[in-house]
């Protein structure tokens, strides 16, 4: 029983860690005032180049670098379509996810099956020794220690830094921030390819870490699970980070009652995750004033600079 | 004169001119915004830009502060010819703008805002904030969150953090429309000292009166074109107002409402518990319309307005429990929506025009359609379009709105000729009881003189009307009773004709008896 329960919630933090990286890039880019809803299209295309590069190389590295290369090369082509041409967000968002999709399904076709070798854990000396917590949180591969970093990187970032309030500015009014001299669409680029190197990374965890083994449709919603936590976190690194370890935890309990022999209908707890992180999420964004100041007033809008 | 030759000081020029414009134009398509304006300031001078809205007053202060480029002509600044690229160019220049429409990012401090534009680190910048508000008399606090401030406070953080950049020249747009008539004294008199200092001031509005009592000359435009220029301390009004607009504005006398006993709109301690904290709770707010008045609300905006209009109008409700605190006709409507309650005879007409008064993507018949489909527009579900646009045309026809015709977009229509087209369908609704929330907000004075006049004649017919407004004047001329809206608390009604505009001014301020106390008292 007690090493179930370990099992997971050790297990949940490299479950919530594609989750993460994707919500905590989707999250600056809302943040600048752009909608890109091709994180799921984002994801599946670098899952599959990453898992390409890391089968050819041998070397995880260079499938993450690969995996972050192409998620950023895609949501350029996002970019360029909402920031040059001033296309609606929610539709070439859609596009260019399925876009993404289409690509991934191509790329990946050749290995249809291949394995790769995950990565190996990585104990913090002393901290894992404490019981059964050392098992949790500190015997875990490097890129989830990465994803807990990310996280306060990127609160740091917004809050701390003056390149951060500049883009919280942007995503509230890009026309003032115009006016006062800011440059709301070169801003945005860089945002939205931040975003598209991190739905990168998420992706090459997921199919060169997590799931080691290439299958089309491998990503499986998480995009837009990554999306929804953004909202349901009210647009903060740290109650984004907590939706996705609550999404990883109630994810893999599905399959540890089953190992235990717990009659429970498995389509029940396929579902569960969704359910739970919905309400709790809903609970925590219902606070109205919370929401109104950190939802970014721009959220979704085209700007066009004055001629 | 015209040298492509940038640098060079040119012959002819005084030097002593800080911003002149030779020529400027700008046009948008075929509308001619911007047509050879010519302007001169020199530094200290208090210099207004005066013009109707839609005049090209914006669009000219947009180029001058290098958010938008002439098509045609030069400035120049300090006698050189000089290219005001973008808003950073006018900074860096000496040009510090206060924007109409503030320029604030709600969701941050004072002083975060203030930091995109003054450089320096935290704790200097909240010390430099608090020294210029010391001496310059506009009290602002660096930590305060923005959304938090009232509008006049919003403004002293725009004319501080204009002024820590030590420009040489200001400008301000519109800025006295948000404020009350003190909050007007007070800027004066922080603009005189400005002045004192040699700082050029261009100073936009539509506000003679303002102009005649600060200005030290004025420029004045008229659909895109200078009109005169001339030193405002020796102009009359209506000499300014002829200028202004082409000819006398329309004045009219209206005569005393006879009201009788009947109350058809009454407010019972209208409360309300957001706690949304942008949103200002009413506080036991209690009203009456008699039949064939006009109660204006005054207030400066932000005060509980919002809220009172979409209690009324039915946008939001009360539960049932409570809802008797609205009354039409004698009957509780709190609880009914906004189609109940215009069924009981009430009609609204909101401030936004696009998008709440009228729907911008449909044509006026189908706009006619959104509010008057119980005059037969609708039979059996299918909508009549004969009647529909008969009742359109006759709309357009009385209401003299100057449009494309009934098939034309409300958002191709202008302001003035939107809300002459609004106020228009819902008078043919005979309603019994009105709400209007800034019936003249931003459009041209013959527009607005003809919406008053209508509804005054819509009193005298014996409807009870109650106006929501932030234009002073316009309540000083429509109203027979006036209360003021102040945190949203409601003052006693008072006689328009037995008050003054500063007696209001300072209950714009709160300086009222609370209703509630006086309803306590009242009642023990």
């Amino acid at each position: 029983m007690m090493d179930a329960l370990i099992f997971v919630l050790a297990g949940a933090f490299a479950t919530a860690t594609p989750l993460l990286f994707a919500a905590l890039g989707e999250l600056v880019v809302e943040k600048s005032g752009v909608l890109n809803l091709s994180v799921e299209g984002m994801m599946a295309l670098s899952a599959a180049i990453a898992f390409m590069a890391t089968l050819q190389s041998g070397s995880h590295l260079v499938g993450f670098v690969a995996g972050a290369a192409s998620g950023a090369l895609l949501s350029a082509v996002f970019a360029v379509l909402v920031l040059g041409f001033m296309a609606n967000q929610v539709a070439a968002g859609l596009a260019v996810g399925i876009l993404g999709l289409g690509l991934s399904a191509l790329f990946g076709r050749a290995f249809e099956g291949a394995t790769l070798m995950g990565l190996n854990k990585v104990a913090i000396p002393l901290l894992s020794d404490i019981p059964v917590l050392g098992r949790i949180l500190f015997t875990q591969d490097i890129v989830v220690y990465g994803g807990i970093a990310a996280t306060g990187l990127v609160a740091w970032f917004l809050y701390r830094t003056k390149a951060g309030l500049t883009l919280r500015v942007i995503g509230e009014n890009p026309d003032t921030a115009h006016a006062l001299g800011m440059r709301p669409v070169g801003v945005r680029f860089l945002a939205i390819l931040f975003g598209g190197a991190m739905a990168g990374l998420a992706g090459a965890y997921a199919s060169t870490v997590l799931t080691p083994l290439w299958s089309q449709d491998m990503i499986a919603g998480r995009g837009w699970i990554a999306v929804a936590l953004v909202v349901f976190g009210t647009w903060r690194p740290g109650r984004v980070a907590v939706g996705a370890y609550l999404f990883g935890a109630v994810s893999l309990l599905g399959l540890a009652l089953q190992a235990m022999g717990i009659g429970i209908p498995a389509q029940f707890m396929t579902c569960l995750p969704y359910v739970l992180t919905i309400v709790v999420l809903v609970a925590i964004s219902a606070d109205k004033v919370r929401v109104r100041l950190n939802a970014p007033a721009a959220l979704g809008e085209s700007y066009r600079p004055a001629s | 004169m015209l040298m492509a030759s940038g640098g060079a000081p040119i012959a002819g020029v005084p030097t002593t001119s800080l911003l002149r414009l030779d020529g400027i134009s700008k046009s948008y398509g075929s509308l001619v915004a911007n047509d050879k304006i010519d302007i001169d300031i020199r530094p200290g001078q208090i210099h207004a830009v005066l013009g109707e809205n839609g005049a090209g007053k914006s669009t000219l202060m947009k180029m001058i502060f290098g958010v938008i480029q002439p098509d045609a002509g030069a400035i120049y600044w300090k006698g050189r010819q000089t290219e005001i690229a973008s808003p950073a160019r006018a900074r860096a220049l000496g040009i510090g703008m206060v924007f109409q429409h503030f320029s604030l990012f709600e969701t941050i401090t004072v002083a975060e805002n203030i930091s995109f534009t003054v450089p320096g680190d935290k704790r200097e910048l909240s010390r430099r904030i608090r020294e210029a508000s010391e001496a310059f008399g506009l009290a602002v606090e660096p930590d305060a969150l923005v959304y938090k401030l009232s509008v006049g406070e919003r403004q002293r953080v725009e004319l501080v953090r204009c002024l820590l950049q030590e420009p040489s020249l200001l400008i301000l747009d519109e800025p006295t429309s948000v404020l009350t008539p003190q909050a007007v004294e007070t800027l004066f008199v922080t603009l005189r000292m400005l002045s004192d200092k040699g700082i050029a001031i261009l100073y936009i509005s539509h506000k003679l009166e303002e102009i005649r009592a600060l200005c030290h000359s004025a420029t004045i435009l008229r659909h895109g074109q200078v009109t005169g220029h001339v030193d405002p301390r020796e102009e009359t009004s209506r000499s300014l107002a002829k200028m202004m607009i082409g000819r006398d504005i329309p004045r009219s006398a209206h005569a005393e409402a006879r009201p009788d006993a009947n109350v058809a709109l009454r407010v019972n301690g209208l409360s309300t518990w957001q706690r949304d904290a942008h949103a200002v709770n009413l506080k036991g707010v209690c009203l009456e319309v008699r039949r064939g008045e006009i109660l204006g609300i005054a207030g400066v905006s932000g005060n509980g307005q919002q809220a009172l209009s979409r209690y009324l109008s039915g946008e939001e409700t009360l539960p049932a429990t409570r809802k008797g605190e609205i009354e039409i006709l004698g009957a509780a409507v709190g609880h009914l929506g906004a189609a109940d309650r215009r069924r009981q005879g009430l009609s609204f007409i909101p401030e936004e025009r696009l998008g709440r008064g009228a729907a911008p993507g449909l044509s006026l018949n189908d706009n006619m359609l959104l509010t008057g489909h119980r005059l037969g527009m609708v039979a059996r579900g299918f909508i009549r379009k004969r009647v529909r646009d008969e009742h359109a045309e006759r709309c357009i026809r009385e209401m003299d709105v100057r449009c494309g015709g009934s098939k034309s977009n409300a958002s191709s229509l202008s302001g003035g000729n939107l809300q002459k087209f609004i106020v228009g369908r819902e008078m043919m609704l005979r309603p019994k009881v009105m709400v209007v929330a800034q019936p003249t907000w931003g459009i041209d004075v013959g527009a607005a003189a003809m919406v008053r006049q209508k509804l005054v004649d819509l009193r005298d017919e014996g409807v009870s009307i109650l106006v929501i407004s932030e234009e002073l004047e316009e309540l000083f001329e429509i109203s027979d009773r006036m209360a003021v809206m102040f945190e949203g608390r409601m003052s006693l009604p008072v006689h328009t004709r037995a008050t003054t505009p500063e007696r209001i001014g300072q209950m714009m301020v709160g300086l009222f008896d609370a209703q509630e106390e006086m309803t306590t008292e009242a009642a023990q």
